[in-house]
């Protein structure tokens, strides 16, 4: 619903549990709309599509799990190169490998981020709810236009399979994508500011290349300064924007001396256990990651100074607090539960406990 | 000259080696295309990685999409479903299409969806140094079979046929006019259509064999001219037996 809201009118997929509800959903919905549906051979040819459509002018989708991740990213790595908006959901489930297709886990937090090969950016976002699912999903749609990356929904198969009733935020503004201009189709020579999308069929004789290239699309394949300027444009659009795309929550951090910072549905978990030990006069807090790539690490500089001890628990066996313990100045602490069930807030309470 | 307003200026000089029979089949493609009178700004070429896929990018003055090895039928099946108006051809080599590829092929094939997919096909790796591919014949030399291919090779006409392609034909860069006649009907056609065109490289298969297909590369163009053999019935595919020959025509059911 959220993608449809967003403008998406193109989907390409391939089953995979736990996200093939959503491809079932689309099936159903686009055709409405004037959108089209394809089941592709594979995850491989799913992502391809998307971008091709892109291309064609679409708003393009798709969705799948950890494996199915793994064989999109050859093709994200291209739509990292050219510069193709699109949207990935991956619902996670537990990994590796084929693992347990119906368990949560946040084990691609850092295949989202380096999967693809070279260097790059892209935008990662970690939804909670269903109301969330909905408003981050055309959330994700608008920075992949303004970007011109592909950009995760990071869900997990908790969040993806939760039934809760849901208040859908209907003013949500949404990023059209640009008429057609004279602009170079591949930014400028100047500075990282990204240039409209353009799209087949209007006479512009597009040259569309994975390999290095300039900013009209002709191939730089053996040139170092256009692999530098390209690498450092790939990397510094959403660099220099950080602030303006990342997000979180604070809760009851005002005074707080320990710190849990999570995201996804271990956050819900986190929140009622904070909950719970503020009731028994704990002073814990909560500090909600909606973004994790890039990473909002202008938070940690701001915490409040009472905070002495942080707190991450995660369904993987520590991604985030690397990233947490480098641009946070006190003690940070893990607790990583990867057995294929949530994260309890009574689990959390009893870490709590143990770190006082 | 009037082929000229269909190629990019700055796409020269052309980086196909000398022997090469992938400028020849550019020349079809663009000729056919003329022929036909179509409007190149409502096509869209998308190739993918080997020396086929710089036959339509950059050479050509028109949309174009150089994906990644083996994915070109993937995202042309992405243009064409968004916006069917757009005439998507493929361009591309035999490795790409049939080996990393092959399943986004015989898939495309299967749904019968409005694509022209043409595969230059030199039974080799070129770019990447002639290792062997799924089409080299049998005995070949090549960089990975030093010792000559022992695997028994595709026939990409049967292939395609058999995964449910609606229009197939073979041709070489040696017979010109039926490959343009070909192409043609080929971007007409409506439905998923496959075209097997033989084009030699001198370069990574032809200096390690020698002895069967011509000492120079001009003597392997003219080799084309002595293995091909027409098939006068479609069924011909099927009963053709003799491997030291092609088997050239159209393959429509």
């Amino acid at each position: 619903m959220g993608a449809i809201k967003a403008g998406c009118r193109f989907y390409a997929g391939y089953p995979i549990t736990p996200s093939s509800e959503i491809m079932e959903q689309m099936a159903r919905e686009l055709p409405k709309v004037n959108g089209v549906f394809v089941q592709m051979e594979d995850e491989i040819g799913s992502m391809g599509a998307i971008i091709g459509a892109a291309w064609a002018g679409a708003k393009a989708m798709t969705a799948t799990s950890g494996p199915g991740l793994t064989l999109m990213l050859e093709n994200i790595g291209y739509a990292i190169m050219t510069e193709t908006p699109c949207v990935i959901v991956d619902v996670q489930r537990a990994g590796p490998s084929t693992g347990q297709a119906t368990k949560p886990a946040s084990g691609d937090v850092m295949q989202v981020r380096w999967g693809a090969s070279g260097d790059y950016e892209i935008i990662a976002l970690s939804p909670w709810s269903v109301a969330e699912m909905y408003e981050m999903t055309v959330q994700a749609f608008n920075f992949a236009e303004t970007y011109r990356i592909p950009v995760f929904l990071l869900a997990d198969e908790a969040v993806g399979h939760i039934r809760e009733s849901a208040i859908l935020a209907d003013n949500i503004s949404v990023v059209e994508r640009a008429a057609k201009t004279n602009l170079p189709p591949f930014g400028n020579l100047k500075d990282n500011s990204v240039t409209p999308m353009p799209m087949f069929g209007q006479g512009q004789k597009l040259s569309v290349t994975g390999s290095t290239h300039d900013h009209w699309g002709y191939r730089k394949t053996q040139s170092p300064e256009f692999q530098a300027k390209s690498v450092s444009r790939f990397c510094n659009k959403v660099r220099q924007d950080a602030d303006k795309i990342t997000s979180y929550e604070q809760h009851y951090t005002d005074d707080a001396e320990t710190l849990v910072v999570a995201y996804g549905f271990t956050a819900r978990s986190s929140l009622r256990a904070i909950q719970i030990a503020r009731a028994d006069n704990r002073k814990v807090g909560l500090l909600r990651l909606k973004t994790l790539w890039p990473f909002p690490e202008s938070v940690f500089q701001g915490l409040s100074p009472t905070v002495k001890k942080i707190l991450v628990p995660e369904m993987n066996q520590g991604q985030v607090i690397r990233e947490v313990q480098r641009f946070s100045k006190c003690d940070v602490l893990s607790y990583s539960k990867t057995n294929g069930t949530i994260i309890t807030a009574s689990e959390i309470i009893t870490k709590l406990n143990e770190i006082r | 000259m009037k082929l000229d307003k269909y190629i990019r200026p700055e796409a020269f000089p052309t980086p196909f080696c000398q022997g090469c029979g992938h400028g020849i089949l550019m020349q079809a493609v663009l000729r056919a295309i003329d022929e036909l009178s179509l409007d190149i700004d409502k096509m869209v070429f998308v190739s993918g990685i080997g020396c086929a896929a710089w036959i339509p990018s950059p050479h050509f003055a028109a949309d174009t999409l150089h994906t990644l090895h083996g994915r070109p039928i993937a995202y042309a099946t992405g243009v064409k479903l968004f916006n069917p108006a757009l005439k998507v051809v493929v361009i591309s080599g035999d490795g790409d299409l049939s080996a990393i590829g092959g399943n986004h092929l015989i898939h495309a094939a299967r749904r019968n969806i409005e694509l022209s997919v043409i595969c230059a096909n030199n039974s080799i790796y070129g770019m990447t140094g002639g290792q062997v591919a799924p089409t080299t014949p049998c005995g070949s030399k090549t960089a990975t079979t030093p010792e000559g291919a022992s695997e028994p090779p595709f026939d990409l006409c049967k292939l395609a046929w058999g995964a449910g392609a609606t229009y197939i034909a073979r041709s070489t860069v040696f017979h010109v006019r039926e490959l343009v006649k070909y192409i043609k009907k080929a971007l007409m056609h409506k439905g998923f259509s496959f075209m097997d065109v033989i084009s030699p490289c001198y370069t990574q298969y032809g200096r390690r064999n020698q002895k069967t297909c011509g000492e120079t590369p001009a003597g392997m163009v003219l080799n084309l001219k002595n293995q091909a053999v027409r098939a006068k019935l479609p069924e011909e595919l099927f009963t053709f037996g003799d491997k030291k020959k092609i088997l050239i025509g159209e393959f429509t059911k």
